[in-house]
């Protein structure tokens, strides 16, 4: 039984892994699909609760869905063949690619895609960054806005390392609780 | 030893890249580009690109590429080993934690304070791969020949094509592609 449900675990996140474009947040929605809605050995309700475990994780949101579930039904086996599964096919695919990538890079054809294909990356990363300010905005806390102004003139201007970025804008979160328990007590 | 380098790069990588997906682009960029000089910019905004094409996160296919390209098959090893052992050990934990204490209220404050952070550090990246598309010489200038017309135009109709038809991004990329090709076997020089 504990086989079965550890090839279950790696054949799922294997198989989601391969064919799911669009990142991380699809991944955990199917993955809610499979062990949910399909199979039930998963409830409603715990599965919001480790989805939000591996949305808060620093990390690979993908890799951190398959973590949660895996250890959810079979602990560190199971977050062994989780995360085995989920890195597997980006491991191959970039690797023949890389492998190839000194060739084509040469190749007159890619050489004008990846060209003109720059400027819809640019347009796609900023078309999300208009969707995720926007929602820092909507939540109308004047502390969010100044952090975020903060972070892009340090990050654009002075390029301050990002490392210290993040660990100043958690700090911050850390002062908020302790904000917020101190008044509480009061 | 270059594994170990490799191994560290991406294991801060890993570490330190709340978010998913864009969020990791910004400290990808900083561990290869300005710390270890792995790629060159114009390598990386390919590998971001290629990224966006194939499935699997940018921190993983990023450790994948960069570790061939350094070091070959064992490089690419130990790069990926690293980009995912802090989520291993930092999810298990928390996982573990969770069915003991169910109280994450500090967590949730942090996560809120990182968003507009990770939010900013995103449109930096995406500037710094935007700009020199469009500008040639690197810095912002609108003299004519300083600026570049067909990426300005791909940009504008990519953005289009995003927020008003809401289509796919791998479909607006590889459009843009297809039309910077068309436009270099058709026009001479």
């Amino acid at each position: 039984m504990n086989k079965k449900i550890l090839t279950n675990i790696f054949l799922s996140t294997l198989y989601l892994s391969t064919f799911t474009f669009g990142g991380g947040y699809v991944i955990v929605t199917l993955l809610k699909k499979k062990f949910v809605d399909e199979l039930h050995w998963i409830d409603q309700q715990e599965m919001l609760d480790l989805v939000a475990i591996a949305q808060s994780s620093p990390g690979a949101i993908a890799v951190n869905g398959a973590i949660v579930v895996g250890y959810k039904l079979a602990g560190l086996p199971g977050v062994f063949c989780a995360v085995l599964g989920a890195v597997i096919p980006p491991f191959v695919i970039l690797t023949v690619i890389s492998f190839f990538y000194t060739a084509f890079k040469e190749n007159f054809i890619i050489q004008a895609m990846l060209s003109g294909m720059k400027a819809g990356v640019g347009a796609v990363i900023l078309s999300v960054v208009y969707d995720m300010g926007g929602d820092v905005v909507k939540e109308k806390d004047p502390l969010l806005i100044i952090l975020m102004t903060a972070s892009f003139i340090a990050a654009y201007f002075y390029h301050v390392n990002v490392i210290f970025i993040i660990l100043a804008a958690a700090l911050t979160g850390v002062c908020k609780t302790i904000n917020r328990k101190l008044r509480n007590e009061a | 030893m270059i594994y170990i380098k490799l191994f560290w790069a991406f294991f801060q990588i890993g570490a330190f890249s709340f978010g998913g997906g864009y969020a990791a682009m910004p400290l990808i960029k900083q561990q290869i580009i300005t710390n270890y000089h792995w790629l060159t910019m114009k390598d990386f905004t390919d590998l971001i690109t290629i990224s966006q094409m194939t499935p699997g996160p940018i921190a993983i296919n990023s450790a994948t590429f960069v570790g061939n390209q350094i070091a070959g098959i064992p490089g690419a090893f130990f790069a990926t080993i690293g980009c995912v052992l802090p989520s291993c050990l930092f999810v298990t934990f928390l996982s573990w934690a969770y069915n003991r204490y169910k109280n994450l209220s500090i967590l949730q404050d942090i996560l809120e304070s990182l968003r507009p952070a990770v939010v900013s550090m995103i449109a930096v990246a995406g500037i710094e791969i935007l700009l020199p598309a469009v500008f040639p010489s690197g810095s912002l200038s609108f003299l004519p020949g300083q600026v570049k017309l067909r990426p300005v135009l791909y940009f504008a109709a990519a953005i289009f094509l995003l927020r008003k038809k809401k289509k796919d991004p791998i479909l607006v990329m590889v459009l843009c592609g297809i039309a910077e090709v068309a436009a270099q076997l058709l026009i001479p020089g």
